[in-house]
């Protein structure tokens, strides 16, 4: 049977000096008054998450929440203080060290918040560094490092020293590095926060567009929704150390399971996340259609002409006609009213 | 002094009661001054003056220690002294090639009779040369300025001996910085081994040299040998320090990178963390070559010959040109060293910005260069006599300074001693008194006082001891002698410089001038000030602090200006929306800011003071210096070693009570260090 790339169960995290004490006694997962008490940080506790292969999966939270805790863990930058981290079913912490060594010289890449570029090496040398550390010769290593430079679009500008570049193209290199050994698994740690709105948007695409292109599993950590809404397959929200709750953003915004979650979504861009299925009211029988959607269409890519027609539209699944959704409906997405009738 | 001076600030800001703020400083100043003013009758004899009984006789220890070591201990398959004189020897072989090449050449036979095998490197050619390195790593200014410093050399006759003291200078600076990079990289490594080497370091940068040079004498034999093992323990801490800041300061992610793609340990040490750091590196190097440079004179004084040599025989002979001279020569070297290094820390940024043809044309010129200096000195080769700088072309100004001095001496002479016996009279000699006067149990209390407040229970101890130190070695009043011509140095360094720097450090004009002197009187070896001073002013106190000042005043006006420059631009700018006039933007603004920059600034005055009490030793002072000296001049190694220990522990007092005092108002301006 096949597992999946990457999963964890009962990992925790614990910093402060007297930390080993609190993982002994297993009570790390009592009231944070307590810990912090006792001087000790618990910066991720009770992860449990199971994360397919091809699949992006978002984790987010506030500034300071655990999430690159957890990522460290993850990619086993750090030891969890409990629990375990199994790669493809074998377990990263009780790995012999050279094992270990192997999965992130072939399987794992990382792209780091800022950027981690060699002030020493130009563009092309940053790139080929992976496959240098790996003792592949010189020459091959630059022709992939060039392809990987091509592939972010940063051709012609390989002999550029990191300082010489924008934030913007500084991440690329940080991307075109972490992609040059072409890892299955592939860690983004707050990649764009650094970066202006614009840029931040630019970058977001590229990462799509490289997903589509390479269909990698992403573990992808930020702060903030919008970019989570966008590139997200799964979304694990996170709040001091716990993961809150995990599902699609549909899921976390129809369906909150805490109070904290639903406070997370409240500001969400609706109409991205909506599927017609979610909006759609029962169909009356009879009724005649200015048009129709499919049901996993979101709301943003048919609340224009919805909006402009006279008649609602029919939500069609499979050729069947499950629902209807009329301009009401597309205001009622657009002022983050609950429809009573989405439940039925 | 100066220790009574850091505690005020601190211990006011603590106690919040505004009556005993100043109360206790205040007692304890007419404790002070009650203590001082009783006839020795009122304390017990112990308390004025330390008892012979009580004392340790740590000297004699080292001796006994010292001769076991070379004449018994074993290291199983060799003796202790046959691995010194190892080490010796290889220092040796690689002292003679250096100095080969660049001086002396390969000779056979002897004396009069010997033939060139090699001639050293010409002149010319080597004026070529450096110019094309200058060239390739500096661009056109340095490659000029090289040419000139060098030409200076050749031309006031110094050319033999210049190239004797580089060739001491960068094996020196080589095994420096190399040694100061493994050590530093394994202090990063080893916590435990960073605990062990921090206070070694420190007392190899406070001790003074002829200290050490003594027991170096005894492990590695006279000659050059040992001066450049002195010379390296003298140079090695800067780049130690500075290599474990630079390989910290790295960023963390830079790590995880080298964790994240599978780097061993030594690839990320090696492809990561010492190429990222390397601009930071270069501010060791630049260090070490420094202090290389300090030392090599007095290397010279045991035999290693070239400038150093020069300047010394110079005093010796009171000529005051012929020593200034070749003291110039040192500092000339010194600055084309400097400059060259610092190019080089800076040369990945300038050749990234370069366009591709320039750098082509670049290194063409300076391979042809290359070719025609090593052109030059086969030519040498084969006609000997053109290697030599002509005797006709060579220039002296040495006439001209002794006409100078002798000149103003004898137009001057009432008024300069006027100032002489006022200074001494006035300041100089009641502050001695003073200072012999203190018993030493309280001056053990006043420090340990000051220790608690500024830094708790471990730092009272730790001052506490190292102050009891000098009493139990019996050197309490020597030491008090030091402390109070070093203080009294200080304290007129603090008030020249803190001015000086204030004034400078927001005009850049002023600032270059100020800079350009400073830079001068800290690349001039100390023996240079005393030369003209002592011809003014003769042997004595006076003649020392006026040395002191002169060579410590820098730092005092270097970290003022710093720290007042570095006061954020928004605090200056919300100062200025407040109305705030000229005056007030530097009294509450600019200085309180400051205040930690100047505090380390003081902390660096002291040191450089305490470092400069050896030369002034040959000016007749009292003090550890002289004990020192005297004990280099006896071969006693461990008087020498122990006043020595001496010098480091007032330096290392000093230094732990400001550094507390800079770091707990840094913390509480909210500055980061
Ligand atoms: N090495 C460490 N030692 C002590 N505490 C730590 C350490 N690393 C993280 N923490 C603590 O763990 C908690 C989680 O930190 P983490 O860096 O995982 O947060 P984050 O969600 O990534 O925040 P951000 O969005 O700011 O990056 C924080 O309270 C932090 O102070
Ligand atoms: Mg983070």
């Amino acid at each position: 049977m096949s597992h999946p790339i990457l999963a964890c169960r009962g990992v925790a995290k614990l910093y402060g000096a007297r930390a080993s004490r609190f993982v002994r006694d297993g009570r790390f997962a009592g009231a944070p008054e307590e810990l912090a008490a006792a001087g000790v940080v618990a910066a991720v506790r009770d992860v449990d998450l199971e994360i397919a292969r091809g699949e992006t999966f978002v984790i987010m939270g506030l500034s300071g929440s655990g999430k690159s805790t957890l990522v460290r863990c993850l990619s086993a930058l750090t030891p969890p203080s409990a629990g375990e981290v199994l790669f493809e079913g074998r377990n990263l912490s009780t790995m012999a060290e050279g094992d270990l060594l192997q999965i992130r010289r072939h399987q794992m890449g990382m792209v780091f918040q800022n950027f981690a570029l060699l002030p020493h090496l130009t563009v092309l040398g940053n790139v080929a560094f992976p496959l240098d550390v790996q003792g592949v010769k010189k020459t091959e290593r630059e022709a992939k490092a060039l392809e990987m430079i091509r592939l972010v679009g940063l051709s012609g500008r390989e002999g550029r020293f990191p300082r010489e570049l924008s934030g913007g193209q500084q991440q690329r290199v940080g991307i075109a590095r972490s992609l040059a050994v072409k890892p299955d698994l592939w860690f983004l740690d707050e990649p764009f926060s650094a970066l202006d709105p614009l840029i931040r948007r630019e970058m977001q695409d590229e990462v799509l567009r490289l997903q589509g292109l390479l269909k990698k599993t992403i573990v992808f950590i930020t702060h903030d929704f919008d970019e989570a809404v966008r590139i997200a397959d799964r979304i694990a929200i996170m709040k001091d150390g716990r993961i809150e709750q995990i599902g699609t953003a549909e899921e976390l915004l129809l369906r909150p399971a805490t109070d904290y979650v639903r406070a997370f979504t409240q500001e969400a861009p609706r109409a991205k996340i909506l599927t017609a299925r979610a909006v759609m009211a029962p169909a009356p029988s009879g009724a005649e259609f200015a048009g129709r959607v499919d049901a996993r269409a979101r709301v943003a890519s048919f609340a224009h002409e919805v909006e402009a027609a006279e008649r609602p539209f029919a939500v069609v699944d499979g050729g069947a006609v499950i629902g209807v959704v009329d301009r009401l409906a597309m205001i009622d997405v657009l002022v983050g009213r609950e429809r009573k009738a989405v439940a039925a | 002094m100066s220790v009574a001076a850091a505690t005020h600030p601190p211990a006011a800001t603590r106690t919040g009661v505004p009556l005993l703020r100043f109360a206790v400083p205040l007692a304890l100043v007419l404790v002070t001054a009650v203590l001082v003013s009783l006839p020795t009758s009122a304390l017990p004899a112990w308390a004025w003056k330390y008892p012979l009984a009580w004392q340790a006789p740590l000297p004699a220890w080292i001796s006994a220690f010292m001769k076991w070591l070379m004449e018994t201990a074993s290291l199983g398959l060799f003796t202790v002294r046959d691995l010194t004189r190892g080490v010796a020897s290889a220092l040796d072989a690689v002292l003679f090639v250096a100095k080969a090449v660049l001086a002396t050449g390969v000779a056979q036979g002897a004396g009069a009779s010997a033939t060139t095998l090699v001639p050293p490197i010409p002149w010319f050619a080597m004026i070529l040369a450096s110019s094309a390195a200058a060239y390739a790593v500096g661009g056109r200014r340095l490659a000029l300025g090289m040419a000139a410093g060098l030409l200076y050399l050749a031309v006031f006759g110094q050319w033999a001996s210049a190239m004797i003291t580089l060739a001491s200078v960068l094996v020196a600076s080589v095994i420096g910085a190399a040694g100061g990079l493994l050590i530093g990289l394994a202090c990063v490594r080893w916590r435990t081994l960073e605990r062990l080497m921090s206070p070694l370091l420190d007392m190899a940068q406070t001790m003074p040299v002829f200290a050490y040079l003594l027991p170096m004498l005894i492990l590695f034999g006279f000659g050059p040998a040992s001066a450049m093992v002195a010379t390296v323990i003298y140079a090695l801490p800067p780049m130690v320090r500075v290599t474990i800041v630079a390989i910290r300061a790295v960023p963390e992610e830079i790590r995880e990178l080298g964790v994240m793609s599978g780097c061993t340990r030594r690839q990320i040490t090696w492809k990561m963390l010492v190429p990222s750091a390397l601009p930071a590196l270069m501010v060791g190097v630049n260090q070490v070559i420094m202090l290389s440079l300090n030392v090599v004179i007095i290397a010279s004084m045991i035999g290693a010959g070239g400038l150093g040599w020069d300047v010394l025989a110079a005093l010796r002979r009171l000529d005051i040109g012929g020593g200034l001279e070749a003291g110039l020569a040192i500092t000339v070297l010194a600055v084309l060293l400097d400059r060259f290094a610092q190019a080089m820390a800076q040369r990945t940024e300038r050749v990234a910005k370069e366009d591709v043809a320039g750098a082509a044309g670049r290194r063409l010129a300076v391979r042809v260069a290359l070719v025609w200096a090593l052109g030059l000195w086969i030519a040498a080769a084969v006609w000997p006599e053109i290697a030599l700088y002509p005797n006709d072309w060579k220039l002296s100004t040495a006439p001209y300074w002794s006409q100078l001095v002798s000149w103003i001496n004898v137009n001057f002479f009432s008024v300069l001693d006027a100032i002489r016996t006022a200074a001494l009279l006035n300041v100089l000699t009641p502050v001695k008194r003073f200072m012999l006067a203190l018993p030493w149990p309280w001056v053990v209390a006043l420090v340990m006082l000051a220790g608690w407040r500024l830094g708790g229970l471990r730092l009272a101890l730790t001052t506490g001891a190292m102050t009891l130190f000098l009493a139990v070695v019996g050197l309490w009043q020597t030491s008090m002698l030091t402390v109070y011509l070093c203080g009294v140095a200080v304290l007129i360094s603090v008030v020249i410089g803190v001015p000086i720097g204030v004034a400078a450090a927001n005009r850049p004009r002023l600032w270059r001038v100020v800079e350009a002197v400073i830079d001068t009187l800290q690349t001039l070896p100390a023996f240079i000030y005393l030369i003209p001073i002592v011809m003014l002013f003769r042997v004595g106190d006076f003649t020392a602090l006026i040395a002191i000042v002169l060579y410590a005043v820098a730092p005092a006006i270097r970290y003022t200006a710093h720290g007042v420059r570095r006061v954020p631009a928004t605090l200056i700018e919300a100062g200025q929306m407040t109305g705030c006039s000229r005056r007030q933007l530097l009294t509450r603004i600019r200085l309180p800011l400051a205040t930690p920059d100047i505090l380390l600034g003081l902390n660096q005055t002291i040191m450089l003071a305490l470092s400069m009490l050896v030369i002034t030793a040959l000016v007749g002072t009292r003090d550890l210096g002289q004990e020192t000296y005297m004990a280099l001049s006896k071969a006693d190694v461990g008087r020498g070693l122990v006043a020595g220990v001496c010098v480091a522990f007032i330096g290392m007092v000093a230094d732990r009570l400001i550094s507390a005092a800079a770091e707990r108002l840094r913390r509480r301006t909210g500055l980061a260090a």
